[in-house]
């Protein structure tokens, strides 16, 4: 079954795919330039505690995104 | 490939942009086509200012600008937004792009660069970095590149100087190619489609360095290996200074300098005006050079005894971090405490750079993304952050009374940094960006190109701050000897005294803390101050006004407006630290 949940949920070594991005047209764009849209597929690397930032790979890039950020980054896992 | 006649025969091209994603190597390009030798490192928005230069083709003479990079022409800092507006300003038909691309990252880069051909520029593709690509597996097939975007492609590495002259011999076939306007998602897709057919990967082991990229990114690995680097950084930087200062600078001057000046000192009469600016007072019969105060002893040695070693091992520290890509590593990490400043993880590279000199530090607060987070970061740096000459004049001054004099300089700077940063988080306007930042592999400068930079940096200082200090001490002392300062000590006695428990003189130190810090601290040595006095005016000296160059920079990126906000803080935080130090500390 496939479940849409935020990147934070998501454990770190898994991957996913980009459903939806959920913070408005300005970060929309950044992350487009960057790589990260809705269906491309991307693999978490690591969760900082206390509301620390996410890195995450897309394609050959590692790319580090604040909590805030990547709570607005909605996936799809196969559950 | 056929290209165009007309294009071929003669040179309608005005101007050559450089343009590409962030940390794709656009400065070490710029400075192998023009000669001008910039600050590039391994992290993205290093550049943050529009850099140009002259190009020499055949007999003709093309100015190169070297932009920010940008990961597609709709900006998201204020560094990407003047890449573009600049990109806007000149008409296409006479300008020629090379698009630098990090060839590793192909499929990232190539975003910016169909959306360039897409909007009708003359592009050239540069796939830079050539050399990493063989042991990261990945091949690519230039030819079938060209093909599908009919543009030029060349690969270079700009580091070693590969491939740059066949780049700029095919510069005159850049040419606009046709290609249909797409929609974000529909370009992604057409990348996938291209990359599918030029780049092969092959499958290898992990690597070393692969191991250790990615331990720094994990919490807890990641913080065990920056406590490790910021402490050996910080060790290094101590020792080779140190080592130098006691091997290289001192012999030179007490063993060589010294007897010259001490003959000048006997044929001027040990005394008056002359004596007075030149060589300054005599302290025993002789010349002291932290005391003397005169512009051919205490000057030159203040900045070349004291300052310049300090410069020269903070540099190269800095430089082996920027070069490595460790730095955008350390942000990620404290990009959580950064947060509760108003700030985001990225803020810690101008922070860093601010320790060096705070002008380069407030420059690099561009790459942040709101007006907010710049004023945040300007006022820190500007307050918090002592430049390497004020540190390196603290360490000279305070060292000698234990380390916890100058531990506790950094304290009060730190706690401040902190306090401040939450007070203005909570009541400044608006909110802070989120951090996004990508994190670039670590690479392996060869040395010559470390060298060049430090080579670079040290000569900036010299050029720029020995003239000053030199004149700084000329004026100060005919201002002394004329006893101008007596009426404005005069002025500041009941603050000075009263409020901080400082010599009326010392006052003198604090203004001509806005031309130099270092001289500064170097008016404080004669003083016979106590350690707890010494303490306070060093602390003060940090934290108070900028100097100038600073000023300067802060006026030009933040506006008048913003400036006058920063200059209350500054005046508030000195007035209630220097009190609150004065009465706290009992010794």
């Amino acid at each position: 079954m496939v479940k849409k949940i935020s990147l934070l949920k998501i454990k770190k070594n898994q991957k996913a795919k980009v459903a939806e991005i959920s913070g408005g047209a300005v970060m929309e764009n950044r992350l487009m330039g960057m790589g990260i849209y809705g269906g491309r597929e991307i693999t978490k690397l690591s969760h900082f505690v206390l509301r620390g930032p996410v890195t995450i790979k897309v394609g050959r890039s590692i790319i580090a995104l604040g909590h805030g950020m990547a709570g607005k980054i909605i996936v799809e896992i196969n559950d | 490939m056929a290209w165009p006649e007309k294009l071929s025969s003669k040179l309608m091209i005005k101007k050559i942009f450089l343009l590409g994603n962030p940390n794709v190597g656009k400065s070490v390009v710029f400075s192998r086509l023009t000669g001008v030798q910039v600050i590039s490192s391994n992290y993205p928005g290093t550049t943050v200012e529009i850099l140009r230069g002259q190009l020499k083709i055949r007999d003709e003479s093309i100015e190169v600008v070297d932009l920010p990079g940008t990961y597609s022409l709709e900006p998201s800092s204020k560094a990407e937004e003047v890449a573009v507006s600049i990109l806007g300003e000149s008409p296409k038909e006479e300008v020629a792009i090379i698009n630098i691309i990090d060839s590793t990252n192909l499929e990232r880069n190539l975003f910016l660069t169909l959306q360039l051909i897409e909007n009708g520029y003359s592009v050239i593709a540069c796939l830079n970095m050539c050399d990493d690509t063989t042991h990261r597996g990945i091949t690519l097939d230039i030819k079938k590149l060209e093909e599908i975007l009919q543009i030029p492609v060349i690969s270079t590495c700009a580091v070693t100087g590969v491939g740059i002259k066949f780049l700029i011999e095919r510069i005159k076939e850049a040419h606009p190619a046709v290609r249909n306007r797409l929609s974000h998602e529909e370009r992604w897709k057409e990348i996938g489609r291209i990359i599918e057919s030029v780049q092969q990967l092959s499958h290898r082991h992990h690597t070393f360095r692969e191991l250790l990229e990615d331990a720094s990114i994990r919490p807890l690995s990641g913080l065990l290996i920056s406590a490790v680097v910021m402490y050996a950084s910080f060790k290094i930087v101590r020792f080779l200074g140190e080592f130098m200062i006691s091997n290289i600078c001192d012999p030179v001057f007490f063993d060589l300098y010294q007897p010259l000046v001490m003959r000048l000192s006997n044929v001027l009469g040990g005394d008056g005006f002359w004596h007075h600016l030149l060589i300054g007072d005599l302290i025993n019969g002789k010349i002291d050079f932290k005391q003397s105060f005169g512009v051919l002893t205490t000057a030159p040695y203040i900045e070349f005894a004291m300052v310049l070693p300090y410069i020269a091992s903070f540099y190269f520290i800095l430089s082996l971090l920027e070069d490595i890509g460790y730095l955008p590593r350390l942000a990620i990490l404290l990009d959580n405490l950064l947060h509760r400043l108003g700030l985001h993880g990225f803020a810690i590279i101008p922070i860093l750079l601010g320790f060096g000199c705070n002008v380069p530090g407030i420059l690099a607060t561009r790459v942040l993304e709101s007006k907010r987070e710049r004023f945040i970061a300007s006022t820190l740096i500007s307050i918090g952050v002592p430049c390497v000459p004020l540190q390196a004049m603290i360490f000279g001054l305070l060292g000698g009374f234990g380390g916890w004099y100058v531990g506790g300089v950094y304290l009060v700077l730190f706690s401040l940094i902190l306090t401040l940063g939450i007070i203005m988080n909570r009541t400044l306007k608006g909110y802070s960006p989120e951090f996004l930042l990508e994190i670039p592999p670590y690479r392996f400068p060869p040395l010559h190109i470390l060298a060049a930079k430090l080579y670079f940096r040290i000569k900036g200082f010299i050029f720029e701050a020995v003239p000053i200090v030199l004149l700084g001490v000329f004026l100060i002392n005919i201002l002394m000897y004329a006893k101008i300062f007596d009426l404005v000590t005069g002025l500041f006695a009941p603050v000075i005294k009263n409020l901080f428990g400082l010599p009326k003189e010392a006052i003198v130190a604090l203004i001509i803390g806005f031309l130099r810090k270092d001289v500064a601290v170097g008016l404080l040595m004669p003083l016979g101050l106590t350690a707890k006095q010494l303490f306070i005016s060093a602390t003060l000296l940090a934290i108070s006004f900028p100097c100038v160059a600073t000023f300067v920079i802060m006026l030009k990126e933040l506006g008048l407006r913003y400036l006058i906000k920063a200059v209350i803080i500054m005046i508030s935080v000195t007035l209630v630290v220097g009190t609150i130090l004065n009465f706290g500390i009992l010794r």
